[in-house]
């Protein structure tokens, strides 16, 4: 494993390796050891083109854990804003001996454009491409269900996961689909056929319009944000329309199964998609997955950091 | 390939490591064991064992995992983690012996010497190995050794355990290519 593009890329047996060294390093975390000298001396960037708060602190937190040195660039205040394409970009940290890139940039397709242009030698990892991907989120949420449900099982096998709200825009749906699929869980996807893409019929799940009918049949139901920023256009009549039909509410949250699950990948818009009861219920795994996310991006860096790549040797 | 050490010579060098343990730490309360994974885990369970047989108590035993504090993680590909387990009483003040099954360059003792001391500040630290093989590349011997074997560099030592390989023995095989 050189880079870290997609969640298509990985095997299953990748996914769970990711999942087991995460795994043995939150319990190094857990304990009283905060910092590992593993990547002393490899610069890591972060290479953010878009807003975010928790995958790019998650992805810096992560990599301090280990060591390494981490560069914070933001398209706001740089070049980028001034017009520098991609690729000057890329040239630029690799002359400051970038060891990798952690990109997140609005274009779907701007990681593996990178990557595949060997602009740059280091290591590029995928933190959301515009509504293409954004595999670390899945596999912190992979990795947090495997914790609450998965009974000492290395895969999700038998687990039904519904995934309801604005599939049509999210990475962390289509990250999530492949790699639960991938692990074994059945999965559901629960929104209005104006916010589900075009050919997801072709997608390994099953599709429903009836929220109140999948919620009490499901392990792990993921609610996703209603990404105002990406509609230019109507998807729906008005949000207490929405809310009312695809909102995770008090009586949905009663009707879940005795062991079921409540996650969002954050940012969460209250009141809309989620209720604030529901989102801090006991249920709720929420800032589990926050915290879960720090080990997960620490066992991607170690695995494509710290040992040999081609012709280093 | 040779036979270094047979099942009942791997036992009786265990037993011996056990009292001489024992004898130096004046008993087995203030000794923490240490096991580095994966065949040095197994074998501090049974120095373990052997302690508690010969005392009568158990002994904090744990497991400490060195991988992400070894200085040649970039010479190979990524390498699995395996479990840290430190027993309850931890190793702060503790007489820490550090377990492991063949002791060569050095180098993994010296990352768990840096393991060590990011959880804690142990009274003393002391180091029990099954074979010694010479060729240390840093200043670091044994407190225990079941046996020492000198090697060339280029033959391969195995240390079998019941648990894992049906077999208790060590083996001395002459070198591959590699």
């Amino acid at each position: 494993m050189k880079h870290l593009l997609s969640i298509s890329d990985l095997s299953k047996v990748d996914a769970i390796r990711i999942l087991d060294t995460a795994e043995s390093l939150s319990a190094a975390s857990d304990g009283v050891v905060k910092k590992l000298p593993t990547l002393r001396g490899r610069t890591v960037v972060n290479l953010f083109a878009e807003d975010s708060t928790r995958t790019r602190i998650s992805f810096e937190a992560a990599a301090k854990r280990l060591s390494a040195d981490v560069i914070n660039f933001s398209a706001k205040g740089s070049s980028v804003s001034k017009g520098e394409s991609l690729k000057d970009t890329a040239q630029t940290l690799q002359s400051m001996g970038a060891d990798a890139v952690i990109i997140r940039h609005s274009a779907s397709g701007a990681a593996h454009t990178l990557a595949a242009n060997k602009w740059m030698s280091g290591a590029v990892i995928n933190a959301g491409d515009g509504t293409h991907e954004h595999p670390s989120q899945a596999l912190l949420d992979a990795f947090t269900i495997r914790q609450n449900l998965a009974r000492g099982n290395s895969d999700l096998a038998g687990l039904h996961v519904a995934i309801v709200g604005d599939i049509l825009h999210s990475r962390v749906a289509r990250s999530n689909v492949l790699l639960l699929t991938k692990l074994g869980a059945q999965v559901t996807l629960v929104a209005p056929p104006t916010l589900l893409p075009v050919g997801v019929e072709m997608w390994p799940v099953n599709i429903s319009y009836d929220f109140d009918a999948i919620v009490s049949e499901v392990d792990v139901v993921m609610m996703l944000r209603i990404q105002l920023e990406r509609m230019s256009e109507m998807f729906f009549p008005n949000a207490r329309e929405y809310s009312h039909y695809f909102a995770l509410n008090t009586d949905r949250l009663s009707r879940m199964k005795r062991n079921a699950i409540v996650m969002h990948p954050g940012p969460m818009n209250r009141g809309l998609e989620i209720t604030a009861e529901s989102a801090d219920s006991a249920r709720s795994v929420i800032l589990e997955q926050v915290k879960n996310g720090v080990s997960i991006r620490m066992a991607i860096l170690y695995l494509l950091l710290a040992g040999s790549t081609e012709g280093e040797i | 390939m040779s036979l270094a050490l047979s099942a009942p010579d791997m036992s009786r060098a265990i037993t011996r490591i056990a009292h001489e343990i024992l004898e130096k730490n004046s008993g087995s309360e203030t000794v923490t064991i240490l096991g580095i994974p994966t065949r040095g885990a197994h074998l501090a369970q049974r120095i373990s064992a052997a302690i508690s047989e010969i005392e009568g108590n158990p002994v904090q035993t744990g497991t400490l995992d060195i991988t992400l504090h070894r200085d040649d993680l970039r010479l190979r590909p990524p390498r699995a983690l395996m479990p840290t387990v430190i027993p309850p009483l931890g190793v702060e003040g503790r007489n820490v012996i550090l377990v492991d099954d063949v002791l060569y360059s050095g180098r993994t003792i010296r990352a768990a010497l840096d393991a060590l001391g990011e959880i804690g500040r142990p009274k003393t630290v002391q180091l029990a190995v099954l074979i010694d093989r010479g060729h240390r590349e840093l200043p670091i011997r044994a407190d225990y050794v079941g046996k020492n074997l000198p090697t060339s560099a280029q033959q391969v030592i195995k240390v079998h355990f019941v648990e894992f390989d049906a077999i208790d023995e060590v083996l001395l095989e002459e070198g591959s290519d590699q």
